[in-house]
């Protein structure tokens, strides 16, 4: 098995499925010459040449809706949003026309388009470049929604995600982006709605999903060193949300604790939060506690920004908080 | 305006039919909303009928595709849409086109080439770039016509999608339905332009202005832009001029224009005008006009009945039809 970067992981996503479909495209701002803002899309224009690779001019609303356009009559393309920061100027696209076509065509109409971006906290870019969108899209039926934390992930996930006759949001990060991981040489997909359990445990279950399965696996490990084994559950797909995994989990450990970067009210992780303490009630031996970003905007100074997300320490102390060890 | 000596009978009465089944159609669907079999928002498209007629017959629907707002009956009905399957979805049953999942607004025939029935103001716009982007990408030679308000062309998706046509040669017709009022609002309080033709220049792409209440000047002229963006691949936008008789919906009492101003257009109504003609050149008597008139209030009135017999939908069908 190869070790890769979580960015050459979605790259050779969607270079095998330009290469299996050729109805299938690339389409966002710097994603052809330039290479990919982010250097995902690296190679890719040599590759296919620029009727397959658009380079966009910087106008999200006209490319996200020409590509939900061109998906409704049979192309299947990729849109790249350089960040989900972004794309909020193309929601109404996503929510009204994306999520929307087939229901108000009666069926007639399919949108097989993937969004894919950088989501959530990078760092030192303040408020507007900071934020983990990923509620705005989970809210809405007629889309699904997945967040890869590794390059196995990322790569099976969009590869199903293209695949895939709906509008699929697919939450990368770009702090991530140089994250390595093993990926098998043979073709593999992974399908939605299925999350995965990235370390087994007795004690106590934390859920998360995107770039802070990294940082509650680390507290995972300092955790085990205080004889609290815990159970790590990585969501991995967002909407179809796995509820059995969670809850068959959780109740074997009988606590929890929800990791999210984002906001918390109306976030996946409060929803979860809610999820788990309805539908586990007579298994918990404690609330369930919900470690997220604190609720401001993010700030530039840097100590100020890693104090708002969350971190290592904070879902240390939330563990202890459920396992009554305070 | 154009003669009709020079056309085909057969085409200009099917053309006329068209236009009578799109006007009776709406005067029996603002009846059924009175009599509450409707509901919420209904845009009626009666004196605009030219606009969809002409356009759609200047395409070939097996290639080309049409994409419009909400003010869609019309469209509708002009490509071949059943008024049985409309009137049906506009009382929510579930034998309407969209399973009683869209109603008036939501109107759309795949096989057709009809994609909607779009409820957001210029949201249509940047998907029919898409559409379009298709026919450039697999080089089918098919146009895809783009309706939308006057109201509309403000939206920051119009500016959007045209310099992407521009830049990718896209095979589009952008057209503006002026009817001169969005909502209540005339062009001429919230527009920097009233001639929107102009507005193409600034895309480097070409404007014309069409009359829309003549179906032979909609249908000449539509099928030369159509022709000239299908072999050059550079987009076109049209400001129609048309007007509509009813209120932007059924709740607007249209106080925001006067009767002469309505009673002006009424004058270049375009089935009277086609009509006229047709009678003047004697390929049609008043007494023919009137059997055909006749013929489609009977399909119209069926379609009432076909709408009132279906059943409605099954609760369960509120899962179906969201996912593919």
């Amino acid at each position: 098995m190869a070790e890769i970067q979580m960015r050459e992981a979605i790259r050779q996503a969607m270079d095998e499925e330009m290469a299996r479909d050729e109805n299938v495209f690339l389409i966002g701002e710097e994603v052809g010459e330039y290479n990919g803002a982010y250097k995902v899309s690296k190679g890719l224009l040599d590759k296919y040449g620029d009727k397959r690779v658009k380079d966009t001019p910087i106008a999200e609303l006209g490319f996200t809706g020409l590509a939900v356009g061109a998906a409704s009559v049979g192309l299947r393309p990729i849109v790249e949003w350089m960040t989900f920061n972004f794309a909020l100027l193309a929601l109404d696209q996503v929510v009204n026309s994306a999520a929307k076509l087939r229901h108000m065509s009666g069926g007639q109409l399919k949108v097989p388009v993937v969004f894919r971006g950088a989501n959530g906290p990078a760092e030192y870019l303040s408020s507007q470049h900071s934020q983990a969108l990923q509620s705005y899209y989970v809210h809405v039926p007629g889309l699904k929604v997945i967040a890869p934390s590794t390059p196995y992930d990322a790569k099976g996930l969009l590869k199903t995600a293209i695949r895939d006759d709906n509008p699929v949001i697919m939450l990368e990060s770009e702090m991530a982006y140089n994250w390595t991981g093993e990926v098998p040489e043979e073709e593999y997909l992974i399908p939605f709605g299925k999350a995965d359990i990235k370390r087994t445990g007795k004690d106590v279950t934390l859920i998360a999903h995107s770039k802070p399965v990294r940082m509650v696996l680390e507290a995972a490990d300092r955790l085990a060193e205080m004889g609290i084994d815990a159970e790590v559950v990585d969501l991995r797909s967002l909407r179809p949300l796995d509820e059995e995994t969670i809850y068959r989990s959780v109740r074997k450990t009988n606590r929890a604790v929800v990791i999210d970067e984002s906001w918390p009210m109306a976030s996946v992780g409060s929803h979860v939060g809610w999820l788990v303490a309805r539908n586990c009630f007579d298994d918990l031996d404690a609330p369930v506690e919900f470690v997220h970003s604190e609720d401001v905007p993010m700030p530039y100074n840097h100590t100020l920004e890693l104090a708002v997300q969350p971190s290592v320490d904070k879902i240390i102390a939330a563990v202890k908080r459920v396992t009554y060890k305070e | 305006m154009a003669d009709v000596k020079k056309s085909d009978l057969e085409f200009l009465m099917k053309a006329l039919r068209d236009m009578v089944l799109i006007r009776r159609f709406e005067e029996k669907s603002a009846q059924m909303y009175g009599l509450r079999k409707i509901g919420g928002f209904l845009h009626l498209y009666n004196g605009q009928e030219a606009v969809a007629v002409g356009s759609v017959a200047a395409l070939d629907l097996k290639k080309d595709y049409i994409l419009t707002s909400y003010r869609d009956h019309g469209h509708a009905l002009a490509v071949g849409m059943t008024p049985d399957s409309i009137m049906a979805e506009l009382f929510g049953k579930i034998t309407g086109c969209s399973r009683g999942k869209g109603g008036s607004m939501h109107l759309f025939d795949a096989e057709r080439h009809f994609l909607g029935g779009n409820g957001i103001v210029g949201a249509q716009i940047p998907i029919a770039t898409g559409v379009a982007f298709k026919q450039m990408y697999t080089e089918d030679g098919g146009v895809t016509l783009c309706f939308f308000g006057d109201g509309a062309i403000h939206q920051g998706a119009f500016h959007e999608s045209l310099n992407l046509a521009k830049i990718w040669n896209l095979p589009i017709v952008y057209i503006v339905e002026n009817n001169h009022f969005g909502m209540g609002t005339s062009a001429r309080r919230i527009s920097s332009v009233q001639d929107f033709s102009v507005k193409a220049a600034g895309y480097d792409l070409p404007g014309k202005v069409v009359n829309g209440m003549d179906f032979l000047d909609v249908y000449e002229d539509l099928k030369e832009i159509a022709n000239e963006v299908r072999k050059t691949g550079t987009a076109c936008l049209v400001d129609l001029k048309t007007y509509r008789y009813k209120g932007h919906s059924i709740s607007d009492p249209a106080k925001y224009r006067t009767k002469d101003e309505l009673e002006q257009y009424k004058k270049q109504d375009p089935i009277v005008q086609l009509k006229s003609q047709l009678i003047e050149a004697e390929l049609l008597t008043e007494e023919a006009f009137k059997e055909l008139d006749n013929e489609i209030k009977d399909i119209v009135q069926k379609s009432v009945d076909f709408a009132d017999k279906s059943e409605e939908p099954a609760l369960h069908t509120m899962y179906e039809d969201i996912l593919a």
